[in-house]
C-alpha cells in the first residue's frame, strides 16, 4: 500500500530485504510464536484521505458547544482566559514540538531554557524558591506533594481541606491508597476551612495539612492560621494554587508554604476538554532534592559558554527505578512553554491586570445577582468564583441556558450533598458587562 | 553573560513595555482593599519579563533554532519512536470544538468529544486485544501505576492479600519498577539469558504466591521478541499472578502480535509514540489502559459508554480505583491519536509495523560489520548495538553520540538498556526513507573508522554545535535552577 507517512518504495523494500539476506517481510516476524501471531488486518474503520477526514472531524467538532461561541460561566478548575494569539503561532514551531525530552543538551538549548525559564516565572509567582518543568496536571501535582510530604516526614497521614478541588482530592486519595497513606478531609465552615475543626485534626502524625488557595469555592483561606496550624506540628503546609490568581494575591511562599502546586491552564492553555493542562510543583529549597520530575539548572559548556542541563537526575525513574521520588517520566513541555509564552506576553504588569480584572468583574457579577434577589453562599473576600443558591436543579437549568448560548456554572451538589441547587459560577475577564448582565438576566427567568 | 550567550527573556526585559491586549475594563472599578483581606493583596509584584511581542517572537524563534526535533532532522531516539508527526493531527485538535470545550459542560453540548472518545476506546481495544479501555491515564509512567493500582485492587478484591511483589526484567524502563513502588509494591528483577530474552528458569524461580505482576516490554528494550511468552504467561498466571504490557514497542507489532491475544491482563499505550501524538519536547503524552474482562470493574472512572445513540460517562462503578487523573485524560493527544488511526486505517497500521522493522534490520545488518551486534537474530523496530569495540580505542558510546550531533542527527538511546555494555540504541521508525537510513549509516561509519584513526575528533565532539558539551557535574553539585537579577 501507499501513504504519505510511508517513504519506503517497492525498490526499496526489495533492496533492503537482499542487504538483510531474508526473501519476505514475513521472515523478520518469524520469531513470534504461530499460537498468538495475528493474521490478517484489524477490524477498524478504514483509511480516510486528508479531506475527507478533515470533513469528518470537523462534523464531530462541530456537535460540540465550545467556549469560542459560547458565553461560558463555567470555572471549577478550568477556565476561559485571554489567550495572547502570540502562544499558539511560539507552539506552533516544529523544532519544540516534534523534539522530545531534552537528553542531549548541545542540540536542545531551545527547550532547556524555555523550561529554565518557565521555573523561575513559576517561582515569582508562587514565591517559592525552587519550581520543576511540569506536571501532568494540578491534581496530580497535588498528589505527588502529598507522597513527598510522607516521604519527608516519615508520617502516613495528611489532612485534605473539603474546600480543595474534589477531583484533586480523589486524585490525592487514588495516589494515597497506593503509598498506605490515609487521607482525612477537614470539614468547611462559611466556604473555607474549618480552623477548629483542623486545630482538633492536626497532631504530631500528620505529614501535611492540604489547602487551596483561592480554594473550590472561590474563597480566599485565612493562610496565616493554617499555615501556623501546620507548622505547629512540625507538618508540610502544601497550598494549591490558580497561578493566575497570585498576580493580584500575596503567594503562598510568603505565607510559609512549604510545597505549592497548581495547574497553568490559565496562561494561554486551552481547556481541550479537561487536558492536557500543564501542573507545576514548587518548593523551598530545602525539598529540592525530594522534587519529582525533571529540573533544568544552568552551567556552562568547555569554552565558558551558559549552558542548560537536565540536572539532579538521581532523583529520577530512569536512575534510581524502584527507589526513584515519583515515576514521572514525561512533563508537559510543550504547555510549559505555551504558559511561559502567556506569561511573557502578559508580563508584570498584565498578569497583575488580569487577575484584578477577574477579581472586579467577579464581584460586579456577584452584585448584580444580589440586586436580583438571588442569595449568595458563603460571602466574603473570592478570586474569580462564587457560589449562587438556586430553587431548582442546576442541571435542569444549565439545559436551558445552553439553549440560549450561555454554558452556565457548576453543579456543586454533584459532589457536596449539602450544596444541591448551588451553582459556582466563574467570572473571568473575557466576560464583559454584557455577557454578565445577560447571564444574571437568564438566570432569573430560570429562577422564576 | 560570554559574548555568544543567548540572553534569556528577562535579560531582554525593560520596563514599561507591554506584550498583552487584555479585554477591555468595562465596569467600574472598585478599591482593591475593600475586596480582600488585609495581608492578601500581592504588594511585591512577580518579576515577570516586560517585553513586546517582537521580542516575544523573535526570543522564541532563536530558542527554537536552538533546538532540534523530528521535522527538523532524523531522530533515532530507540524506545522513544520519534516518528512524524502528522500536521492534519494538530489542525484538528484545533478545531473549536476540540480545544475549547469545558470538561464540566453538560454531556449533551458534548456529544462530538464523547463520540470521539468511545470510538478511539473501541479502535484501541481491537488493536490491542482487550476488552475495555480507559483513555484518563496522562502518560506511559501514568498508565503503568494506573494498571498496577488495578491489579492490586484486583487481588485485594480476591482477598489475596500476600501478592506484594512486582517482577520486572533486567532490561526493563527505569518507570516500571519505580511505578511499582508508587503502587505500593516491592520490586523483583528477572534476570534475561544469552539471547537478550527473559531467563524462564529464573522467572520460575522468582514467580510464587508473593507475585502480583509480572511487567514486560514485548519486544523488549533490546529490540528482540519475546519468543517464550507463551510459557511466561502460563508460568505467571499458574502462579496467580498478572501480566503486565508496557506498550512503549507497540509499533513494533500492530497487526502482527496483539497484547491480549498474547495472554496479557492489562496494557497500557504511550499515544505519543506508535500513534503519533507529537512528544512536545518532553510532554504532553497520553497512556490509556486496556484491561481483560476480569479487571474491567477496576477501571478509573469515569469511562465513556454508549447508551442508544447517546455518549455519557459512567460513574457507577464501586470497585474503581477511583480517580487518576482529573476529567478524562489528555483529550487533546487522544484527538490526534484517534486522528492518525483514521488516517492509517487497518492496512496502513499493518504496514506502519512491516517498514519499521524492515528498516530497523536494514540499518542492523549495515551497521553490524563496524559495530559490535550482541544479538544477531532479526530485531524487531529497534535494536542495540556495543560501543565496546570503540571503547577500547578510547573512544565511549557518549563520545559517539556526541559526534553524531555534528552530522545533524539527534544520536539513538544511549547506556541503555543497562544489560548492554556501551549501549547503544537505535530506532529508524517507519516514516524515514531509505536515503536517510543509508545517510545516517554513513555518518556511523565514519565515526567508527574516526575512532580508529583519530579519536581526538569524536572524544571531543561536538564541534558544529551552539554550545560544546556542559558541565554536568557542576550543575548538580551547585544547582542553579532560576535566574536571579544580580
Amino acid at each position: 500500500m501507499k501513504h504519505r507517512y510511508l517513504p519506503l518504495t517497492e525498490n526499496d523494500k526489495q533492496s533492503m530485504l537482499k542487504t538483510i539476506g531474508v526473501e519476505s517481510i514475513d521472515e523478520l516476524f518469524s520469531d513470534i510464536p504461530e499460537k498468538v501471531r495475528f493474521s490478517g488486518e484489524y477490524n477498524i474503520k478504514p483509511a480516510k484521505s486528508e479531506p475527507a477526514l478533515m470533513k469528518e472531524l470537523s462534523r464531530m467538532a462541530g456537535k460540540n458547544a465550545d467556549l469560542k461561541t459560547y458565553s461560558s460561566f463555567l470555572g471549577a478548575g478550568v477556565y476561559d482566559h485571554y489567550m495572547p494569539v502570540i502562544v499558539d503561532h511560539v507552539i506552533s514551531r516544529s523544532e519544540f514540538y516534534t523534539a522530545y525530552t531534552p537528553y542531549q543538551p548541545e542540540i536542545s538549548q531551545g527547550e532547556l531554557q524555555a523550561i529554565f525559564e518557565f521555573q523561575t516565572m513559576i517561582c515569582e509567582l508562587t514565591g517559592m524558591e525552587v519550581a520543576n518543568s511540569s506536571m501532568y496536571d494540578g491534581p496530580t501535582a497535588l498528589a505527588e506533594a502529598a507522597m513527598l510530604s510522607a516521604g519527608q516526614t516519615k508520617r502516613k497521614k495528611v489532612l485534605i481541606s473539603a474546600t480543595v478541588h474534589p477531583e484533586a482530592k480523589e486524585v490525592v486519595k487514588t495516589y494515597a491508597k497506593g503509598q498506605y497513606i490515609e487521607v482525612v478531609e477537614v470539614p468547611y465552615k462559611d466556604g473555607v476551612t474549618d480552623l477548629e475543626a483542623l486545630a482538633d485534626l492536626a497532631d504530631s502524625s500528620v505529614a501535611a495539612v492540604i489547602v487551596q488557595y483561592p480554594n473550590f469555592f472561590g474563597r480566599i483561606e485565612p493562610m496565616v492560621e493554617l499555615q501556623k496550624i501546620a507548622h505547629d506540628q512540625k507538618s508540610l503546609f502544601v497550598v494549591s494554587s490558580n497561578p493566575l490568581a497570585l498576580g493580584a494575591l500575596t503567594p503562598p511562599g510568603k505565607f510559609g508554604a512549604d510545597i505549592v502546586v497548581g495547574d497553568a491552564q490559565p496562561f494561554g492553555i486551552p481547556a481541550a476538554f479537561g487536558g492536557p493542562h500543564c501542573g507545576y510543583f514548587a518548593v523551598t529549597s530545602k525539598l529540592m532534592r525530594k522534587t519529582p520530575g525533571r529540573l533544568v539548572g544552568q552551567s556552562k559548556d568547555d569554552e565558558g559558554r551558559r549552558g542548560f542541563v537536565l540536572t539532579l537526575q538521581a532523583r529520577e525513574q530512569h536512575i534510581r527505578r524502584d527507589k526513584a521520588t515519583s515515576n514521572i517520566c514525561s512533563n508537559q513541555a510543550l504547555n510549559a512553554l505555551a504558559a511561559s509564552v502567556a506569561m511573557t506576553a502578559l508580563g508584570k504588569n498584565g498578569v497583575k491586570e488580569m487577575a484584578v480584572a477577574n477579581i472586579q468583574k467577579a464581584h460586579y457579577a456577584k452584585k448584580a445577582f444580589k440586586t436580583h434577589g438571588f442569595e449568595i453562599v458563603f460571602e466574603g473576600s473570592s478570586f474569580n468564583e462564587f457560589i449562587v443558591k438556586m430553587n431548582r436543579p442546576v442541571k435542569a437549568i444549565n439545559e436551558e441556558l445552553l439553549s440560549k448560548g450561555i454554558i452556565g456554572g457548576y453543579d456543586l451538589g454533584r459532589d457536596y450533598p449539602e450544596l444541591d441547587h448551588h451553582m459556582l459560577i466563574a467570572v473571568t475577564e473575557q466576560r464583559t458587562k454584557e455577557d454578565i448582565d445577560t447571564f444574571v438576566q437568564e438566570l432569573g427567568d430560570c429562577h422564576a | 553573560m560570554h559574548k555568544e550567550d543567548m540572553p534569556l527573556i528577562f535579560e531582554i526585559s525593560s520596563p514599561g513595555r507591554i506584550g498583552y491586549s487584555l479585554p477591555e475594563m468595562d465596569i467600574e472599578e472598585i478599591d482593591l482593599a475593600e475586596l480582600l483581606p488585609e495581608g492578601y493583596l500581592r504588594e511585591e509584584e512577580a518579576e515577570l519579563p516586560e517585553v513586546s511581542e517582537l521580542d516575544i517572537m523573535r526570543h522564541y524563534t532563536a530558542l527554537s533554532k536552538r533546538n532540534h526535533g523530528v521535522d527538523s532532522g532524523f531522530y533515532p531516539l530507540g524506545s522513544c519512536t520519534m516518528k512524524y508527526n502528522p500536521k492534519i493531527n494538530e489542525n484538528v485538535a484545533r478545531f473549536n470544538g476540540f480545544a475549547h470545550i469545558h470538561p464540566l459542560q453538560d454531556e449533551s453540548s458534548v456529544q462530538g468529544a464523547l463520540e470521539l472518545m468511545y470510538d478511539l476506546q473501541q479502535h484501541l481495544i481491537e488493536i490491542t486485544g482487550m476488552d475495555e479501555v480507559t483513555l484518563q491515564p496522562a502518560a506511559g509512567a501514568h498508565g503503568e501505576w494506573t494498571g498496577l493500582m488495578m491489579i492490586r485492587a484486583f487481588h485485594e478484591a480476591n482477598g489475596d492479600t500476600r501478592r506484594t511483589k512486582v517482577i520486572v526484567p533486567d532490561s526493563a524502563h527505569g518507570t516500571n519498577p519505580a511505578s511499582a513502588t508508587v503502587a505500593g509494591f516491592d520490586t523483583i528483577t528477572v534476570k534475561s539469558n544469552e539471547h537478550g530474552l527473559v531467563d524462564l528458569d529464573d522467572l520460575r524461580r522468582v514467580v510464587g504466591l508473593d507475585t502480583a505482576a509480572l511487567m514486560l516490554t514485548n519486544p523488549n528494550t533490546l529490540g528482540l521478541f519475546e519468543e517464550n511468552i507463551v510459557e511466561m504467561a502460563e508460568i505467571v498466571h499458574g502462579a496467580g499472578g498478572k501480566l503486565y504490557y508496557d506498550g512503549a514497542n507497540l509499533n513494533a507489532v500492530l497487526s502482527k502480535a496483539r497484547p491480549g491475544d498474547m495472554g496479557f491482563d492489562v496494557v497500557h499505550l504511550n499515544l505519543h509514540k506508535t500513534f503519533t501524538g507529537p512528544h512536545g519536547g518532553g510532554g504532553p503524552g497520553s497512556g490509556p489502559v486496556g484491561v481483560k474482562s476480569d479487571l474491567i470493574p477496576f477501571l478509573p472512572k469515569p469511562i465513556v459508554t454508549k447508551r442508544g445513540e447517546s455518549y455519557l460517562f459512567d460513574y457507577d462503578r464501586p470497585q474503581s480505583i477511583g480517580r487518576v487523573k482529573p476529567f478524562y485524560g489528555n483529550f487533546g493527544i487522544n484527538v490526534r491519536a484517534y486522528t492518525y488511526i483514521r488516517s492509517m486505517g487497518p492496512d496502513g497500521l499493518k504496514a506502519v509495523t512491516e517498514n519499521a522493522v524492515l528498516n530497523a534490520n536494514y540499518m542492523m545488518r549495515r551497521l553490524a560489520e563496524y559495530y559490535d551486534l550482541p544479538f544477531d537474530k532479526h530485531c524487531k523496530h529497534e535494536f542495540v548495538l556495543s560501543g565496546k569495540r570503540q571503547k577500547k580505542l578510547g573512544v565511549r558510546t557518549l563520545d559517539i553520540a556526541k559526534r553524531l550531533l555534528d552530522f545533524g542527527y539527534h544520536p539513538p538511546t544511549i547506556y541503555f538498556p543497562l544489560n548492554v555494555e556501551e549501549c547503544i540504541m537505535v530506532e529508524p521508525t517507519e516514516t524515514e526513507s531509505k536515503e536517510t537510513l543509508d545517510e545516517f549509516i554513513d555518518a556511523m561509519i565514519q565515526i567508527a573508522k574516526e575512532a580508529e584513526e583519530n579519536p581526538e575528533i569524536v572524544q571531543e565532539a561536538p564541534h558544529t554545535t551552539v554550545i560544546g558539551r556542559v558541565d554536568e557535574a557542576t550543575a548538580a553539585r551547585k544547582p542553579i535552577l532560576r535566574f536571579q537579577k544580580v
